[in-house]
């Protein structure tokens, strides 16, 4: 069985994350695989070895995105696919999804095409939704439990009012949570075999993208405005001294939530 | 003036409160006009009258119920080729965010998810974004194609406006695209009798600290009527379930009031509840970031805090 795994490199959300002076996010400091896509990558290393098959990992990005596959080359996935090119800097979620389609594409359709849940910068999560749209694969997403069997996919998707089973044949395209199992951490061995491991790196071009379609120019969206949020004025803390509840509600009540 | 499309969050036609809050702020930008799709639009009806639609268009069949999300981004694709709205506005709900997505590569438009408000301004609709978890407040506008919009929960206060809410049945047949991912079983959620995350205006959420144990957390949300959240620390640990987790990875809420008990406040939880308007928390620990963010704190133990304020709270309410 064949995977691809889309992967995307994101600033560390541990650290404060800015904005350029053209409202994109700021990328210049250090930045990783972004967590959410870890699960997909260990998701696709399971399957791959039950069923065998190669997973191919794909990020767009600038140059720093490399580390996002080398991180899902060293967990063990086969093969890189880095989509780079001055030309996508700011594209929006239209722009990405249409890069990484053609992108798919290009890679050859596989079995399972499979992604985060989210990234944990923009967080918007329709990336899964708008890739199976252009790809016309199945969308199964939000994926908590997946099993592949006789050609078809079947998915847990655990929502507010239902948890509900999703079944569709491959190739499909599958997303998953952060509740499908645990990401491993690349062994000396893993670090060690990813420095052989093959990554391409495809322009554009190589996709037949017309630059004008994609980035900030081609955004579908414009930010107008940034504003930092004004830090929350720190309020009364008080030391349990065998009243803090009557103290707590006491608050509740001058606030009228009581 | 211009119709604004607004998409039904319901339960076999019993209306979410969050359809109130996106059709009155379609009133603010043109003449709202609720897409339902399912069963039960007799009941939905009166409801999407008064809060001021004036037409609801209504597709109920078994491909659009069987399959997940595809045939309703069909079904509101066709209806924006042919009625060319002003915005459409969708709940910010996994499957609304999954709809609106293919909604606006279906009509090539722009989308803009978890806004925080919409307003119509000279230039356009503009919509409102908290970013960043929470850190940063962003404005911006689609502009190509059909503004897609997709709202969050408790972002405006409803208003009633009567509407005529005619019901006019939309007849679709959905492609064979449409029909790939089957929900092929559905197992309702055991309601716990307390209000839903999303729409809640008081959570009281419980995380490490609990130990296990929401005993506490959940008697406090009771005497308010408050719902029950945990941190990803608690969810993992299998003490609470995750559709209950408030976080990046879970739901993100704003309610008037937030109690975090027991809970340090790493980056992953505060994206999901930064943005609420009053903040309370209970640690032992006093150098729990959380306190950063509060409005009040306790520095002390839940197990002995929190049922103090129950009795409190219970005694207050007569």
């Amino acid at each position: 069985m064949n995977i691809v795994v889309c992967v995307k490199h994101v600033p560390d959300a541990q650290g404060d994350r800015h904005f350029e002076s053209d409202y994109t996010t700021d990328r210049s400091g250090d930045g990783l695989l972004s967590e959410l896509d870890e699960y997909a990558v260990e998701e696709a290393l399971k399957l791959s070895e039950s069923a065998g098959g190669e997973v191919t990992v794909v990020t767009i990005g600038p140059d720093a995105a490399a580390d996002a596959i080398k991180k899902a080359l060293q967990m063990g996935a086969d093969k890189g696919v880095h989509v780079c090119d001055d030309a996508i800097a700011g594209s929006d979620s239209l722009g990405t999804s249409l890069i990484l389609a053609e992108a798919i594409k290009k890679i050859g359709t596989p079995d399972l095409v499979m992604t985060g849940m989210a990234s944990t910068d923009g967080t918007m999560g329709v990336l899964p939704a708008m890739l199976a749209e252009r790809l016309g694969l199945p969308q199964v997403t939000m994926s908590a439990a997946i099993t592949v069997a006789d050609g078809s996919v079947s998915a847990r998707r655990d929502g507010d009012a239902a948890s509900e089973t999703i079944v569709a044949a491959l190739p499909a395209l599958v997303s998953v949570t952060d509740q499908i199992n645990e990401p491993r951490y690349p062994s000396f061995k893993g670090i060690m075999a990813a420095k052989k491991k093959p990554v391409e790196t495809w322009s554009l071009a190589d996709l037949g993208v017309d630059p004008a379609a994609v980035g900030l120019a081609g955004a579908y969206t414009q930010v107008t405005s940034v504003t930092k949020r004004p830090p929350r004025a720190q309020g009364e803390i008080v030391t349990d001294e065998g009243d803090g509840g009557t103290k707590l509600a006491a608050f509740l009540a001058a606030r009228k939530f009581i | 003036m211009a119709d604004v499309f607004v998409l039904v969050d319901h339960a076999n036609g019993a209306v979410r409160k969050t359809t109130a809050e996106l059709l009155t702020m379609a009133a603010r930008l043109g003449n709202p006009v609720a897409i339902f799709v399912g069963s039960g639009v007799e009941q939905a009806q009166p409801i999407l009258a008064r809060f001021g639609a004036s037409r609801v268009f209504a597709m109920d069949n078994a491909d659009v119920a069987g399959h997940l999300v595809a045939p309703q981004a069909e079904l509101l694709a066709a209806l924006v080729k042919k009625f060319s709205p002003a915005a459409v506005l969708i709940p910010a709900n996994p499957a609304g965010k999954e709809i609106a997505a293919r909604l606006a590569v279906k009509t090539d438009s722009g989308l803009i998810t978890d806004a925080v408000d919409v307003q119509a301004t000279g230039e356009g609709i503009e919509a409102t974004q908290s970013v960043f978890a929470g850190s940063y407040t962003i404005t911006g506008k689609v502009t190509k194609g059909t503004p897609i919009i997709a709202v969050k929960p408790n972002s405006a206060a409803p208003e009633e406006k009567a509407g005529a809410a005619q019901v006019v049945p939309v007849n679709l047949t959905i492609s064979e695209a449409g029909k790939g991912a089957k929900i092929s079983e559905s197992k309702p959620r055991v309601s716990t009798g307390r209000p839903e995350l999303n729409e809640a205006a008081i959570i009281i959420s419980g995380g490490r600290g609990t130990s296990g144990n929401f005993g506490p957390v959940e008697s406090f949300a009771d005497s308010l009527g408050a719902a029950v959240g945990a941190s990803r620390a608690a969810v993992d640990a299998g003490w609470y379930p995750h559709t209950a987790q408030i976080g990046q990875t879970g739901k993100q809420v704003s309610p008037q009031l937030y109690v975090a008990a027991g809970i340090s406040g790493a980056i992953q939880h505060r994206a999901g509840m930064q943005t609420s308007k009053t903040i309370v928390a209970v640690n032992k620990d006093p150098e729990a970031p959380i306190f950063e963010l509060v409005d009040f704190g306790v520095v002390g133990d839940l197990f002995q805090v929190l049922p103090q304020a129950t009795d409190a709270v219970n005694a207050a309410k007569g």
